[in-house]
C-alpha cells in the first residue's frame, strides 16, 4: 500500500532530488559548456563564461590534431571484448559458487576480492616485462586480457549475488526434467538472471571504458583508447581547458549515452533481489 | 600478348624493388602537451621533405603521465619509443644508468657549441651529450606595470626579496580582489617545491650538505619558509595552497595578481591579447635575490633523447638533430613569428636582432644564464639541479616535503612544524636509501 504523503512533502522531496541530481551532474555539464568556449573565455569567472559567445573551435582543433576514431574504436573493442570474456568466465564460476558451494567458497570469494586491494602500480613492472616478452605491448588483445582479469572479481561477485537470489529448486526441477548442466545454465539460469547479467555487463563496460592506468601504461599508438586521447590534452603548464573539455566531452559522450538509454536496466539490475 | 605480360612482370619487379629501396622507417616520438611541441607537429612537412624515408608517429601525453610511461619503458627496455621527451631532472639520472644513446656524433652543422652552457651542462654526463634541448625555461618576475606605477614604485631589473615584499604590500587591494603576489602553493616536487627550492637557493639554503645530510633544520630554510608564508598570507590570493602554474596563470590573466614569479614560458601567455586581459600591462624582471650571489630562479628544459636499444637509432638521430637545430628555429620564425620560436636553447637565437625585439627574450636568456644546475646553491652541494635534486628518490621526497609546506601555507601547520617534519622525513628516507652512512 502506498504511503500517504502530503503535496508539500512530495514537492520538497522532488526539489531535493533534482538539486542533488543536478549537483552530481554539474561537473559534466560544466565540461560540456567549456568545450564550446574559446580558451580565453574558458578561464573567466563562471558568470562571464556563461555570457560569452559559443564556438566549435575547440572541436575543430581536437579533430585536426587527433585521430579520434582510432581511439574510440580501441575503447569500444577493449571494453566490449573484456566484458564478454569476463562474463564467459564468470557465469560458470558464479553458478558453481552459488549453487554448489564448497567448504572454501566464501574464502575463495574473499581472496578474489582481495586482489583488487593491491595498488595497480605495484605490479606495473612485472606485467610490463611479461607484455614485452610476449609482444603484447600496444596490442588490443593484451589490454582485453588485462582488463578482463582486473574486473573479473567484481563480475564474479555481482553475478554470485544475483544467482543467490534465484531459488535453487527451479534449477533442481530442470535437472529432474533431464536438463544437462550446459542447458541448465544456458536455458534456465541465464534467462532468469538477465537483469543481473545485463547490469553487470553495463557496469563492466563503464569500468573498462574509464580504466585509465593500464590503458595508458600498456599502449603507445595502435591500441591507445580514449583515455590516452584525453591525457594528450591535459597540461600542467598552459591553460588548454576548452580543448581539454572538448576532448573529454568526446570521450565520455558514447558511454554517457549508453548509460542514459540503459539506465532502466541498470537500476533494475542493481536493485535486483533487494525485495523478496 | 606475351610481350605485354613480360613488360608487366618487369614493371612489377621494378616497383617492388623501388618500394624496398624507399622503405619507410617509422619512429615513435613521445612528447608532452605544450605549445612548442604541438607546433612542431604542424611543421613536419619540412622534415619529411628532407627525410622522405622517415615517418614520425607522435604520442602526446600529459607531463606526469608521460614521465611514468617513458620511465617504465626505458627501464624495462620495452622499445615502445624511439625518441622520448625528457626533462632536465631525468636526463642525468638516465644518462648515468646508460639508458640513453649519446649524441656526440651529430652533424657538424648542428653546432653543438651554440647550445646555452647552462642547459648543455645539465644534459652532459661523463662528457657525453645524452639529450638535445628542444626548449629551455627559467623563472622570472612578471608584474603589472600599471599597478606598479599606481603604487609609486619602479621595478628594478634585478629586484631583491625585500623590494618584492614592499611592492606586494603596496599593490595589494583585497576589496577589489587584487593580490600583490601570486606564487605556487600546490604540493608537488614540480609544483611548490620547484619554486621553494629555487627560492631557497637565494636565501643561502640547500637540500643537502656534502654528506647528504638534509638541511631543513638550518636557519636559511627557516628564513625561506617564513618569508614565503608571510608574503603569501598577507598579500597572496585566498586558497593559495591549491594554486599551481595554471591557477596562477588564470589569476594573472584576469588581472588579480600584481606580481607572479614563475616559468618564463608564461610570458608568451600573459602577453597574448586573445587570452589575457592585461596583455599590454606586463613587465618582466629577474627572479629576486638576497645579495648572496644566487637568484631564486630555476632552470628547466624539455629535451629529446634516444633510448638505448631502439632499432631505429639513425632515423631517431636525424629527427632529434632536425628538431633541435638552428634550421628548425628559423622555420618556426618564418611560419609562426619570432615570439613563437622555442626559447632557451641556442645562443645564436639571442644574437639574432629580430629575436631581440621579442619583449621577453632578453630576460629569458639572462634568467637562464643566472641559473647553474651544477652549482645551484651558495654553498657547495653534492647534487645537480637548481629546483630539484637529480637523484631518483627526489620525486618522492620533493612531493612529501611539498605537502608539509603546503599544509603550512594552508594554516594547518606552522613553519617550524613543517620544517621539523621535513627534516625528520628526509633524514629517514636518505638513510634508508644509503646516502647517509
Amino acid at each position: 500500500m502506498a504511503r500517504n504523503t502530503s503535496p508539500a512533502r512530495k514537492w520538497v522531496v522532488t526539489v531535493a532530488a533534482w538539486t542533488i541530481g543536478f549537483l552530481i551532474f554539474f561537473p559534466i555539464l560544466w565540461i560540456i559548456i567549456l568545450s564550446f568556449k574559446t580558451e580565453g573565455d574558458a578561464i573567466k569567472s563562471p558568470l562571464a563564461v556563461l555570457s560569452s559567445g559559443w564556438t566549435m573551435e575547440s572541436y575543430h582543433v581536437v579533430q585536426e590534431r587527433s585521430n579520434y576514431f582510432l581511439h574510440f574504436m580501441n575503447s569500444v573493442i577493449i571494453s566490449l571484448g573484456s566484458t564478454v570474456l569476463a562474463l564467459v568466465i564468470a557465469i560458470p564460476a558464479a553458478w558453481s559458487m552459488a549453487f554448489v558451494p564448497g567448504k572454501r567458497t566464501k574464502d575463495l570469494l574473499m581472496w578474489m576480492l582481495s586482489t583488487k586491494m593491491m595498488p595497480a602500480v605495484g605490479v606495473l613492472v612485472p606485467l610490463y616485462l611479461l607484455f614485452r616478452d610476449f609482444g603484447l605491448l600496444d596490442s588490443r588483445i593484451g589490454l582485453v586480457g588485462v582488463l578482463t582479469l582486473i574486473n573479473l572479481p567484481i563480475v564474479v561477485w555481482m553475478l554470485y549475488t544475483y544467482f543467490k537470489e534465484i531459488p535453487g529448486e527451479i534449477l533442481e526441477a530442470a535437472r529432474m526434467d533431464g536438463a544437462s548442466l550446459r542447458n541448465e545454465i544456458l536455458y534456465v539460469l541465464t534467462p532468469m538472471a538477465v537483469p543481473g547479467i545485463a547490469s553487470t555487463m553495463l557496469l563492466n563496460i563503464i569500468l573498462a571504458w574509464n580504466e585509465a592506468f593500464w590503458t595508458l601504461q600498456l599502449t603507445t599508438k595502435n591500441a591507445a583508447p580514449l583515455t590516452q586521447f584525453i591525457a594528450s590534452y591535459s597540461s600542467p603548464e598552459g591553460l588548454f581547458y576548452a580543448k581539454l573539455s572538448a576532448a573529454s566531452t568526446m570521450a565520455i559522450a558514447p558511454i554517457l549515452i549508453l548509460g542514459w538509454f540503459s539506465q532502466k536496466q541498470l537500476v533494475r539490475g542493481l536493485t535486483f533481489g533487494a525485495v523478496k | 600478348m606475351k610481350l605485354s605480360h613480360r613488360a608487366m612482370f618487369g614493371a612489377t619487379v621494378a616497383l617492388a624493388l623501388s618500394g624496398a629501396a624507399m622503405a619507410e622507417t617509422t619512429i615513435t616520438v613521445a612528447t608532452v602537451n605544450n605549445g612548442d611541441m604541438i607546433r612542431m607537429q604542424g611543421l613536419m612537412d619540412a622534415f619529411y621533405a628532407k627525410h622522405p624515408d622517415i615517418k614520425v608517429d607522435w604520442v602526446t601525453l600529459e607531463e606526469n603521465v608521460l614521465r611514468q610511461r617513458v620511465t617504465t619503458d626505458v627501464a624495462t627496455k620495452g622499445g615502445q619509443f624511439d625518441v622520448m621527451t625528457i626533462g632536465t631532472y631525468e636526463a642525468p639520472i638516465w644518462g648515468k644508468q646508460g639508458w640513453l644513446v649519446p649524441l656526440n656524433d651529430l652533424p657538424a652543422d648542428y653546432d653543438v657549441d651554440d647550445l646555452l652552457p647552462a642547459i648543455r651542462g645539465g644534459l652532459t654526463v661523463d662528457g657525453n651529450l645524452i639529450a638535445a634541448p628542444f626548449y629551455g625555461e627559467s623563472s622570472m618576475v612578471m608584474y603589472r606595470t600599471d599597478l606598479m606605477e599606481k603604487a609609486g614604485l619602479t621595478m628594478p631589473e634585478a629586484p631583491t626579496w625585500t623590494f618584492i615584499k614592499e611592492a606586494a604590500a603596496a599593490m595589494t587591494d583585497k576589496p577589489n580582489e587584487v593580490y600583490g603576489i601570486c606564487l605556487r602553493g600546490k604540493a608537488g616536487w614540480g609544483e611548490n617545491m620547484a619554486f621553494l627550492s629555487a627560492m631557497s637557493n637565494s636565501f643561502g639554503a640547500k637540500w643537502f650538505d656534502m654528506d647528504w645530510k638534509p638541511q631543513f633544520d638550518q636557519k636559511p630554510w627557516a628564513d625561506t619558509l617564513t618569508f614565503y608564508l608571510d608574503l603569501m598570507n598577507n598579500y597572496g590570493p585566498p586558497g593559495a595552497s591549491n594554486n599551481g602554474f595554471n591557477e596562477n596563470l588564470s589569476l594573472f590573466q584576469q588581472g588579480k595578481c600584481g606580481m607572479w614569479i614563475d616559468a618564463t614560458v608564461a610570458a608568451s601567455f600573459v602577453t597574448n591579447a586573445a587570452e589575457s586581459t592585461v596583455a599590454d600591462k606586463v613587465g618582466f624582471a629577474l627572479a629576486p635575490d638576497n645579495g648572496l650571489g644566487k637568484r631564486g630562479n630555476w632552470l628547466w628544459a624539455w629535451n629529446l633523447a634516444i633510448p638505448a636499444g631502439t632499432q631505429k637509432e639513425e632515423a631517431a638521430k636525424a629527427f632529434v638533430a632536425w628538431a633541435t637545430s638552428k634550421e628548425y628555429l628559423a622555420l618556426v620564425a618564418e611560419k609562426e613569428g619570432w615570439a613563437n620560436v622555442p626559447p632557451g636553447t641556442r645562443q645564436s637565437l639571442y644574437d639574432n636582432p629580430e629575436y631581440q625585439k621579442v619583449p621577453f627574450a632578453k630576460m629569458t636568456l639572462e634568467s637562464i644564464n643566472a641559473a647553474d644546475p651544477t652549482l645551484p646553491a651558495v654553498d657547495p652541494v653534492p647534487y645537480v639541479g637548481v629546483q630539484f635534486v637529480a637523484i631518483p628518490e627526489f620525486q618522492g621526497l620533493g612531493t612529501a616535503v611539498g605537502q608539509m609546506f603546503s599544509a603550512a601555507l594552508a594554516g594547518s601547520d606552522t613553519a617550524e612544524g613543517a620544517l621539523a617534519k621535513a627534516q625528520a622525513f628526509t633524514t629517514t628516507e636518505m638513510t634508508r636509501a644509503g646516502y647517509i652512512k
